[in-house]
């Protein structure tokens, strides 16, 4: 659709000329979902539409208890401390944020009155302010009222570096100010396209001045409210062990009402994930288990004639081979894998290309993922605004054989191709699990078809994904020619997600390989599309430039994109907990319940 | 005996420190870091991992580390968790009740049969009992404790449905009630890592007992015409409860220490599992912790075996 055509849509919705429906189902025509059409809407400056409430429970509490199972128990329950997804699942039962992601990728306000947009005069236009207006008389759980003051305070405390917070990037770069009681106003250096950063989802969580004023900077870690939270959350703290239990209790005092269903919440933690969903799936001993890291044949089989089935959330989760664009067998400066080498074999583009048409997703889709994944070509898999459509994937061995010959690479004798009296063969490393060693033997052997040797390394995870600098087995380190991992979206704007491989982020020795760009890919297009989108106001101008950026990433095949992954949990038949692709699985826990 | 005691003791200290110095260097050398998770979150500028390094000591060299730990548990500081950021000495007293109780409750289990099953199976060896007795034990030791767990979770919690396989530490329950339910959940850990000691402990404790039963003072004792219980129990079960007593005091580190593989298949927080998860996140000062606890024990019940020894036969402690 053309650009202009769109702008003059959202036009006609904002002054009334075109209701909303209408929008969503001339863009549903050519091939756009409703929630891509909101979105359009909501950065056009059409205020967001509320998520219909689909929330039955006619008063507070009388649900029984909630038993949830998280394979790996919270170990801390300070939001800013939280290593993982784990210590935020179990620090969101208690804190609460202004507002958090549905499963559409629209805001849900919770501690916030409304959503600012540019029609409430909470956006300023030059995308440098965002006026938040807080929900009156909310509580601490202690009794204290709820203030503008905690948010400045959480600003504070979480940028402030001697804290040594993990939400620090949120809240660095950014002022916030009090206006009055409630409310509060962010302020930003540059225009920031994606403002709902701060106090919303995981690290927005905020926590109350009155228990945190004394431990902010390095006494951080002395704080007694960090292992017994005082929030403003449907549940009231009761007890935590950490790794093994989380417990909480309906929070009479709660603002929204009628919630929370549940009297009582409990967080078990331990184990692994295959007997979780049997606990949840077969025997109904819990009601919720976390990340289902299970085949699917295993999941399968488990719910016939279970007590709980699977439940799916989709994000922009992106399981990829990563392309080596430099040596990693050749040292300069002591460091492998440098800037100045250029990889001998992969670095002619036509071979990435072919080795691309070489990952056949649709069996590693059927071996492995099953439910849990989609194929796709794209890095950048969602929100839906942001997913290209020009690009495509292909699982072809003679068109991958053609393309090598005719980039010189002849079978040899023994089957191997090889160039200039140099063979074709790659290592391919990943961290040690079960799904990747998979898909590594479904990689190798088509491969070899096509004349390639593929030497296939996996190293445990735990030295795979470290910042160890001394270790030669990380991840950015890449001293192999591919690699394959994950790579969490966390949050539905993909600024973070795409940021990551601009040229100054190249991992190399100066910078202790802590920079994010490991294939150390280079390329002016792409760091002048990233940095004009990191100032682009314009929602709809900006998701093309993601758009471009996403398909360069798959024109000079950067990465082979294996499979989009969604979120997989167990619930119990009866629950109905309210996920989100774009946030973590306890983010609205407040509009869980059980169907009678 | 106090003196033979004393140099024992005196004999412990420099292993101790021993001890902890190799594993204090091991871990300090070990790969991976207690921040690796934060290395992949792009939210965590690299700053903060270094800070929160500088911080925690971990750029600082061994050797002062090693100094650092060593005087803070002169002081009775056992540090605090990088992951949890809780002190270890809490963690590992919140764990410990669990652990007693369910790997106790299975060393008692053990006891229970073993010793009885292996002195009656001794007394009459190469009898139906006796073979019966031995062939169980060998099946009972051949299978691994996490094949035997996950069949008793598929048998008496999925098909039957009537013990839960997720061991839970605060029961909502009060009284009789509570009691109950603490039972019916130890159940099967209990019986899993019991049975699976007792087959072990049967063997041992029929071949001491052979060992004893033939020799010419037990004839001596039969031939002045006394019982043969009395027999047994005075004369044959003290002298062959030697080796038994080095068996179930070298155990007794593992009564505390957990059993690694049976708490993670039910889910019972205990020591074990503690170690395991502070393993995998690289969470130095608990591995530490726990570890030398594990080292200390070792070396106390080994004191007390030896003790043992001087009171089971007095010969022992003279030498």
């Amino acid at each position: 659709m053309l650009d202009k055509e769109l702008r003059s849509m959202i036009g006609d919705v904002k002054d009334g000329r075109m209701d909303r429906r209408a929008f969503i189902k001339r863009l549903a025509v050519v091939g756009l979902t409703a929630p891509m059409a909101n979105q359009i809407l909501a950065l056009g400056g059409v205020a967001m539409a509320q998520s219909p409430n689909a929330y039955p429970p006619t008063k507070r509490g009388g649900g029984g208890p909630l038993k949830l199972l998280w394979w790996q128990g919270p170990t801390l329950l300070n939001p800013h401390f939280a290593t993982g997804t784990k210590d935020q699942d179990g620090s969101r039962l208690f804190y609460e944020p202004l507002a958090s992601w549905d499963a559409n990728g629209n805001l849900n306000p919770i501690l916030a009155a409304e959503i600012p947009s540019v029609a409430n005069g909470g956006l300023a236009a030059d995308g440098k302010m965002v006026t938040w207006k807080i929900k009156p008389g909310v509580k601490w759980h202690d009794g204290k009222p709820l203030t503008a003051d905690d948010f400045v305070f959480t600003w504070a405390y979480a940028s402030d570096p001697a804290t040594a917070a993990v939400s620090i990037s949120t809240y660095a770069e950014m002022t916030v100010e009090k206006v009055d009681d409630l409310t509060i106003r962010l302020l930003f250096k540059n225009p920031t396209p994606f403002w709902a950063n701060a106090f919303v989802g995981a690290y927005g969580c905020v926590i109350p001045k009155h228990l945190f004023a004394d431990y902010k900077g390095s006494k951080s870690r002395e704080a007694p409210a960090n292992l017994a939270p005082v929030g403003t959350g449907p549940y009231k703290f009761v007890e935590f062990k950490p790794g093994d239990l989380v417990r909480g209790a309906l929070n009479p005092d709660y603002h929204m009402p009628n919630r929370p269903y549940f009297d009582t919440i409990d967080m078990k933690g331990g184990g692994d994930a295959v007997s979780a969903a049997r606990a949840v799936i077969q025997t109904g001993e819990f009601d919720f288990a976390w990340n289902m890291q299970v085949e699917d044949d295993v999941l399968l089989r488990l719910e016939k004639g279970g007590k709980g089935k699977t439940v799916y959330a989709t994000g922009g989760d992106i399981e990829f081979i990563a392309i080596n664009f430099t040596d990693p067998n050749t040292e300069v400066d002591g460091e492998r894998s440098s800037m100045k080498t250029k990889h001998p074999i992969l670095s002619d583009p036509n071979v990435r290309k072919a080795l691309a048409l070489l990952v056949d997703r649709e069996s590693v889709k059927k071996a492995i993922y099953g439910r849990a994944g989609r194929t796709t070509a794209n890095y950048l898999n969602g929100p839906e605004k942001f997913v290209s459509k020009n690009t495509s994937w292909e699982f072809n061995i003679e068109k991958a054989s053609k393309m090598l010959d005719d980039a010189g690479w002849k079978v040899g004798a023994d089957g191997i191709r090889e160039k200039d009296g140099k063979k074709f063969k790659l290592l391919y490393q990943t961290s040690t699990n079960g799904p990747r060693q998979k898909t590594q033997a479904i990689v190798k052997q088509a491969c070899q078809k096509a004349g390639i040797e593929v030497e296939l390394k996996s190293v445990v995870a735990s030295v795979f994904f470290s910042s160890d600098v001394a270790n030669p087995d990380t991840y950015p380190k890449f001293y192999a020619d591919i690699e394959e991992f994950q790579i969490p979206m966390t949050q539905p704007d993909p600024a973070l997600h795409m940021r990551r491989y601009i040229s100054a982020n190249v991992a190399t020795k100066e910078n202790k390989w802590q920079g994010q760009n490991f294939p150390r890919y280079v390329n002016k297009d792409y760091d002048a599309a990233i940095a004009a989108a990191e100032t682009e106001t314009d929602p709809v101008k900006r998701a093309t430039l993601y758009i471009k950026c996403n398909d360069l990433l798959w024109q000079d095949t950067v990465f082979i994109p294996v499979m989009h992954r969604l979120k997989v949990e167990a619930a119990a038949n009866n629950l109905r907990p309210a996920l989100s692709g774009w946030a973590n699985e306890t983010d609205n826990i407040q509009d869980w319940y059980r169907e009678a | 005996m106090s003196q033979y005691v004393l140099r024992r003791l005196l004999i412990a200290v420099p292993s101790l420190l021993a001890i902890s110095l190799v594993l204090f260097v091991v871990l300090a050398l070990a790969p991976g870091d207690p921040f690796s998770e934060l290395a992949t979150n792009p939210n965590v500028p690299p700053e903060v991992q270094a800070a929160l390094r500088a911080r925690f000591g971990l750029d600082d060299p061994i050797y002062l580390r090693y100094v650092h730990w060593l005087n803070a548990m002169l002081h009775g500081d056992w540090g605090f968790s990088f992951v949890s950021r809780m002190d270890v000495d809490t963690l590992i007293l919140q764990r410990l009740p669990a652990t007693l109780y369910v790997i106790g409750s299975a060393q008692i289990l053990a006891l229970l049969i073993a010793i009885p099953v292996g002195v009656y199976a001794a007394t009459k060896p190469y009898s139906l009992f006796d073979q019966v007795a031995n062939t169980l034990a060998f099946v009972g030791f051949s299978l691994p404790t996490f094949f035997t767990g996950i069949l008793f979770i598929l048998i008496f919690s999925v098909t039957l449905d009537w013990l839960p396989f997720v061991y839970t530490t605060d029961i909502k329950a009060t009284g009789i009630h509570y009691v109950l339910e603490m039972i019916r959940q130890a159940i099967m850990p209990v019986a899993v890592l019991g049975l699976f000691q007792a087959a072990s402990m049967t063997r041992f404790v029929r071949s001491a007992m052979l060992d004893v039963i033939r020799l010419d003072y037990v004839t001596t004792a039969r031939a002045k015409g006394l019982g043969q219980a009395k027999v047994i129990v005075k004369h044959v079960m003290r002298n062959a409860m030697i080796p038994v007593v080095t068996l179930i005091a070298l155990q007794m580190p593992a009564v505390f220490g957990g059993a690694i593989v049976t708490e993670q298949i039910f889910r019972i927080p205990g020591i074990g599992s503690l170690l395991i998860s502070s393993i995998l996140s690289n969470d130095t000062p608990v591995v530490m912790a726990v570890t030398f606890v594990f080292a200390c024990l070792v070396v106390l019940f080994n004191l007390i075996a030896d003790v043992l020894y001087g009171w089971l036969d007095p010969r022992i402690s003279l030498r």
